[in-house]
């Protein structure tokens, strides 16, 4: 028999635990009974001023610290705040628990005051939710919730509790084990798998790493970095394994997809053999499935069996964690470059061609403005490979992913898989919580910021002193850049005058944060270095920049990477190149 | 694109139905027809799936339906190796044509369960191909209604989908709790 107290007190003591030291959320009716025993807890509790930078706040911690984040809301509307970021953690696989009250189970079917049916509306949109009705099964589905968050692979878990199952008395006691009879992923690789993966490489002329976001969750940079100077292949990291393989490596083509590197695109259009890892062919990658990567064998290593076959054929699947699987190829590789090692000069050839005819760049805006992209890689340069950069969706996004220079896993944070705009604020101040020593920067385009940045105030109240850059160029740029390229120019709605209103340096003095503004290019650095002074508030900086700026290289939506174009309508020149 | 019969075991707990459902729907994997019911276990329930789909996609539907964390086990069903059965209840508006109707009925080894104001009530048990073949018969002679219970298959001789779950073994996967540190490399 354990303890006796509420289920609430339960519940406090369940996440002490599971070892949580920071959550973030706000109270409601239904959830008031964890509040109290909160209250007394070591557990530093976060108060938000909206239940989605709860929730993007907790994916900001987990993405850099490696641990479970957890944010907490009460029924109803609290409830359906977190919806967007369960969403946004269950596409990019981020380790979450969110608690939510519910209305009294005698209420639930009642259409209540504050009722929703939130494990129905987040069953598609979580790894695995949980509505609990009796105190006695609060521990053991919060012991459940942590393990089935981070293992395997990572996602959020809901776990919604009955108002009075918080309010009944309960014994507490936390489990020292649990079972489940179906849930157990498979850590350990096939040594068959890996034996046929080995024959692949071996026989391979133009091999390519394929490495996605999975690298960074299994943290197994180091066997990537290993594996792929063993083999002396070129590396392309996806937008959510940016950081997974330092960019200053010579073995780094860059980030494949719609706005990659032309070496990146094509490494994999021409490749013989993909090695992915722990990527998932996803259409912002792929581009036409049809026309991707049609000469290459694959081999697939993901933790998550559902990702094999699902849009491309694996020639040889490796189920596993990545950190195990890498440390079996890399055992295996070494044994057979002994007799055999794939001659990768041709391939070396064509591949250092494209990357020095095509490096990343942009063109300096005629009118004199600041160039977006010049904001963002001085930033990055200013700040240094040591600091986390956090972005919004869009325009800035792609080019903080371009322009800034990467060179350890668990430093760039965005929203890959749902595009949230909004997500840089309220996560950039989840990785300030779980890194306070590291300079922490949200890069934001004026639309983004405008949906989240209320949390600025929950940041200056807590000090929590993260540094915001608002590339402002008034508008949505990349709907924008889309209706440039695809409506004729006709801007619809995508003008947010965000020049005029509202006044960023205002806003961010209203909510206790130090505001700039930096209008002219030869500004940006003395306002970066000033920012970068700042460390007792946190800094918004209004970057006012070229509003025609657009994301280069470009695969429109739909098209086949072999269309890839390095600015408007104009193509690599690809008879100039050996391919 | 061709039918696939699954077998599925779940854990016996609230919203199961709903979770399967969800991904189905989500995923847009049609079902043909989808029963539910008790097993010998009562912690476990069984669901019997039909599909139409492409070979390639039933393993993508296998391994989307082993993602969710209260699938036990899941098996194909084949004709070769499984008994499969579907139940027919049919209403047919007998008239004068009882006799004609009786003895379709019995050439079927389906029976008559229920008469009542001149509507016989049929009921059949049997494969896909027999139900569809009876229900060819009885079509002249006006359908009220009729009810299927989707099919369910169980494996021919000794094997059982039961002894492929750890849990039927009394051996369900046991994970050590600790702090969150531990769940980190």
């Amino acid at each position: 028999m354990g303890t006796e107290m509420t289920g609430a007190s339960s519940l406090v003591k369940s996440l002490e635990a599971a070892g949580v030291d920071v959550m973030f959320g706000i109270p409601g009716g239904a959830v008031l009974p964890v509040y109290d025993p909160l209250y007394d807890s070591k557990i530093r509790h976060i108060l938000v001023r909206h239940e989605q930078g709860a929730g993007h706040a907790a994916t900001g911690y987990a993405q850099v610290t490696g641990r479970v984040g957890v944010c907490m809301a009460t029924s109803g509307p609290g409830a359906t705040n977190l919806v967007t970021p369960l969403a946004d953690a269950q596409m990019d696989s981020v380790p979450l628990v969110a608690i939510t009250g519910q209305v009294p189970s005698a209420a639930i079917g009642t259409d209540a005051f504050q009722e929703a049916d939130i494990r129905g509306i987040t069953m598609p949109i979580t790894k695995h939710n949980y509505l609990v009705t009796n105190p006695d099964d609060i521990p053991r589905a919060i012991a459940e919730a942590f393990h089935i968050a981070s293992t395997g692979r990572p996602g959020p878990v809901l776990v919604d509790i009955a108002k009075d199952a918080l309010q009944k008395m309960t014994n507490f006691s936390y489990p020292t084990s649990i079972q489940f009879a179906g849930y157990k992923p498979q850590v350990e690789p096939d040594a068959q798998a890996i034996r046929d993966a080995v024959a692949l490489i071996a026989q391979a002329k133009k091999p390519v790493f394929y490495v996605g976001g999975g690298i960074i969750k299994a943290n197994a940079s180091k066997q990537l970095m290993q594996i792929a100077e063993l083999l002396g292949a070129p590396v392309v990291t996806t937008l959510m394994a940016r950081g997974a393989f330092p960019d200053s490596h010579n073995l780094h083509l860059g980030m494949p997809g719609m706005h990659g590197t032309v070496a990146a695109v094509t490494a994999l259009q021409k490749s013989d053999l993909l090695i992915t890892l722990g990527a998932r062919f996803d259409d912002r990658v792929t581009g036409k499935l049809s026309s991707f990567a049609v000469h290459a064998k694959v081999i697939h290593a993901d933790i998550d069996p559902a990702e094999i076959g699902k849009n491309r054929f694996a020639d040889v699947p490796i189920i596993g964690d990545l950190a195990h699987t890498l440390n079996a190829l890399i055992l295996a590789l070494q044994e057979e470059f002994k007799k055999n090692k794939p001659d990768l000069t041709v391939w070396w050839r064509q591949m250092s061609s494209l990357r020095a005819a095509y490096p990343l760049g942009y063109d300096k805006p005629v009118d004199g403005s600041t160039s977006p992209q010049y904001v963002i890689e001085r930033i990055g340069a200013i700040s240094g490979p040591d600091s986390i950069y956090v972005a919004g969706v869009g325009q800035h996004q792609m080019w903080a992913s371009q322009f800034v220079k990467y060179e350890k896993p668990r430093t760039w944070l965005n929203s890959g898989g749902l595009g949230t705009m909004g997500y840089a604020v309220p996560a950039a101040m989840g990785a300030k919580v779980g890194m306070p020593d590291t300079t922490v920067w949200a890069i934001d385009g004026d639309g983004c910021f405008q949906m989240t940045n209320q949390e600025l105030v929950t940041c200056s109240l807590n000090n929590i002193p993260i540094k915001v850059a608002i590339i402002n160029n008034e508008s949505l740029g990349m709907v924008r850049q889309w209706q440039t390229m695809f409506y004729e120019g006709r801007y619809s709605n995508t003008s947010l005058h965000s020049k005029r209103i509202p006044d960023f340096v205002k806003l961010a003095d209203a909510m206790g944060c130090a505001g700039l503004r930096c209008e002219r290019p030869e500004d940006v650095d003395a306002v970066i270095k000033e920012a970068m002074s700042i460390n007792d508030q946190p800094v918004v900086v209004d970057f006012r920049v070229f509003r025609d700026a657009m994301v280069w290289p470009m695969v429109a939506a739909g098209t086949s990477n072999d269309e890839i174009m390095i600015a408007r309508g104009i193509a690599p020149d690809w008879d100039s190149q050996e391919l | 694109m061709s039918t696939h019969t699954l077998a599925v075991l779940v854990e016996n707990s609230p919203g199961v139905l709903a979770r399967v459902a969800s991904l189905f729907s989500r995923r847009a994997y049609n079902i043909d027809s989808l029963a539910v019911g008790p097993t010998e276990n009562p912690d476990i329930s069984r669901m019997t799936i039909v599909l139409n789909l492409d070979g390639h996609v039933l393993d993508q539907v296998m391994a989307q339906l082993y993602k969710l964390v209260n699938v036990i086990a899941i098996s194909e069903m084949t004709d070769e190796t499984t008994v499969k059965r579907e139940l027919l209840l049919v209403k047919v508006n007998a008239g004068s044509k009882k006799s004609e109707i009786s003895s379709l009925v019995e050439k079927f080894s389906a029976t008559i369960v229920n008469e009542d104001g001149g509507f016989l009530t049929v009921q059949a048990i049997g494969e896909p191909a027999h139900i569809e073949a009876l229900l060819a018969g009885l079509t002249p002679y006006g359908i009220k209604e009729l009810v299927q219970s989707g099919l369910v298959a169980l494996e021919k001789g000794s094997a059982a989908l039961s002894d492929r779950t750890l849990s039927a073994q009394g051996i369900s996967t046991l994970h050590e709790i600790g702090t969150q540190a531990d769940y980190q490399n």
